[in-house]
């Protein structure tokens, strides 16, 4: 009985609690935001805040679809983030491959460059990008919000180091089988190479997801808003509705956090790959 | 070897090599095009531009370097700019960097509910830094929002304004940053913490060394690398708040939250200074570059990357 309270256990029990209560902490903010969304407009300015509505009042998630075009925002970010993704895994592992299987002249002073860009912040290239897109006339379009982020240099670079890593024998005996280049990528490669692939997904699709400045900077009509821009038309327009302007964060943050909860090891490892420069 | 190589002609590519060849630019080609297009050129274009004066409709004018001369001498936003984001770069980095190295410690010693902290810290991360903006401006609300309320509770009689305040807004957005940050470092060092062979602390367990010992002797100096890597991005990535001015305070009150890439953004969309931004964005580049340098060249003092 007495061996139950070492020094050593009371300090995990502790460790346990503080962390426990910082997780709450961390949550908070959630939990606030929910609870604000299902207030009645005037329950808000009560004192103190209530933290669970009573009662739960559902109008504000309607109203918010009466207000704005909200369906238009989830599918406009859904086609922007979607086909970024795809264009830069097609694009990012064809100059991956390229860079770390292939041969041919001037391939290191090309590799160079990709890396001398990896180090600029993207505030830089923003303004000229932006001047480039209104002179073709393509403010307010899709292929403004997609076509500047669908050639990842960091994305080359995160699967060139993957493919770098794999076995060079394979590629030989799919050679003898009497496999081409595109064969090798496609049969040898590509399968080999499922964590990269996976990582440059999750990261691509979630910072497109929640890219601000870009749709601020090329979206100008609200029908072409993506939901982070839409939040802030929002904000805009209902300044002080606490409950809409959270009802709408609540929106926003849905399909990520769904997306998040059920594949979270995907989602973790993910990042914690294409952090580290997929090492 | 080399010699050897020297002294033929070089042999004219064989059908087989010349097929590769091909089939690497081939391959390359279509992100080549994007990345011409759309990031090496900008990056030039960017700095041509900001030896101009443009505003998107008169012709565009050469003036040399007289947005630079005016960004340091000239310009009293700017140097404001200038001094909260630093504030804010030296506050928040260290901070995401040390508590995340805390969670980091404690979740790498599969307590009972790792799966729910590790969820509950990330959470923020995944989280779109406008919808998390909005509520913590919310949380922030001087009269209504439960923060001040909370204080209130514990007997704070006058809590601050926050966000209306030119002294506390940009600790108030400095709070959220290291909120939303912590989760992404503690996931790297998570990982990092992971790689350190077990045997280590054995063999040191056997010498009777305390786990505060450990602590120093071996996993900060095994962990250095991480802690290296950690420290580079999170820099960058401070210098560059954007979202959380722009959504809690508009860069006010009064300039207090205002933020360099904020400043950019301005100046171009807003103002359309076109050739001023640009000079601001290379401004900011090379602030960037020169501090990742720094800390690069001192790394040997304190990163082990051969133990």
């Amino acid at each position: 009985m007495v061996s139950r309270f070492t020094p050593q256990s009371i300090g995990r029990a502790a460790v346990f609690v503080v962390t426990a209560a910082a997780s709450l902490i961390m949550l908070l903010p959630f939990f606030w935001m929910l609870s604000t969304s299902l207030k009645e407009p005037g329950a808000v300015f009560r004192f103190p805040p209530e933290w669970i509505p009573k009662p739960f009042y559902w109008y504000n998630y309607k109203r918010i679809f009466e207000v704005l075009p909200f369906g238009r925002f989830y599918w406009n970010s859904i086609v922007t983030a979607g086909s970024v993704t795809i264009l830069q895994l097609v694009t990012c592992s064809f100059a991956g491959y390229a860079f770390a299987r292939l041969r041919f002249p001037g391939r290191d002073t090309l590799f160079l460059g990709y890396l001398a860009t990896l180090m600029i912040p993207g505030q830089v290239v923003i303004i000229p990008n932006f001047i480039l897109l209104r002179t073709l006339g393509w403010i307010d379009t899709y292929q403004a919000l997609i076509l500047p982020n669908a050639f990842s240099a960091f994305g080359t670079f995160l699967l060139r180091q993957f493919f770098l890593s794999l076995p060079f024998e394979l590629e030989d005996a799919a050679k003898i089988d009497g496999c081409g280049y595109f064969g090798i990528y496609w049969y040898v490669i590509l399968p080999l190479s499922k964590p990269a692939l996976t990582s440059l997904t999750v990261f691509t699709w979630l910072g497109q997801w929640n890219n601000f400045i870009w749709p601020l900077i090329v979206i100008n009509s609200v029908r072409m808003n993506t939901l982070t821009v839409g939040l802030r038309t929002l904000q805009g327009q209902y300044n002080t509705q606490w409950t809409l302007l959270m009802a709408g964060s609540v929106l926003a943050l849905l399909p990520v956090l769904a997306l998040f909860l059920s594949a979270q090891r995907t989602f973790i490892r993910g990042v914690a790959l294409t952090g580290m420069g997929g090492r | 070897m080399a010699r050897a190589e020297q002294s033929y002609p070089p042999p004219r590519p064989s059908a087989v090599r010349r097929r590769e060849i091909w089939a690497g630019y081939g391959f390359l080609t279509p992100n080549l095009i994007g990345f011409l297009i759309f990031t090496l050129l900008p990056v030039l274009a960017a700095l041509a531009l900001s030896f101009t004066e443009w505003d998107l409709i008169r012709p565009i004018q050469w003036v040399g370097l007289r947005n630079y001369i005016r960004l340091l001498t000239n310009d009293p936003t700017f140097i404001k700019v200038l001094r909260n984001t630093t504030f804010f770069v030296l506050v928040t980095v260290p901070l995401r960097m040390v508590l995340a190295l805390l969670v980091a410690l404690v979740l790498n010693q599969n307590l009972r509910g790792t799966m729910f902290f590790r969820t509950a810290f990330f959470m923020p991360v995944v989280s779109s830094a406008v919808a998390v903006a909005l509520v913590w401006q919310w949380i922030f609300h001087a009269d209504f929002g439960p923060l001040n309320s909370i204080l209130w509770m514990l007997g704070v009689s006058n809590p601050p304004n926050w966000l209306t305040s030119t002294k506390w807004a940009l600790p108030a957005l400095m709070i959220v940053s290291v909120w939303q940050g912590i989760g992404f470092n503690m996931v790297i060092f998570l990982a990092g913490l992971q790689g350190i062979p077990e045997q280590l602390y054995e063999a040191a367990r056997i010498d009777g060394a305390t786990g505060w010992h450990c602590f120093w002797k071996i996993t900060l100096p095994m962990l250095s690398p991480t802690t290296f890597f950690v420290l580079v991005i999170t820099t960058i990535s401070s210098f560059q708040v954007f979202d959380l001015a722009v959504i809690m305070t508009e860069g006010g009150p009064a300039n207090a939250t205002n933020t360099i890439v904020y400043h950019i953004y301005r100046n171009a969309f807003q103002f359309f200074r076109m050739g001023y931004a640009a000079a601001i964005a290379w401004f900011l580049f090379v602030v960037i570059f020169i501090l990742t340098l720094i800390q690069f060249r001192y790394q040997k003092n304190w990163v082990h990357y051969d133990l």
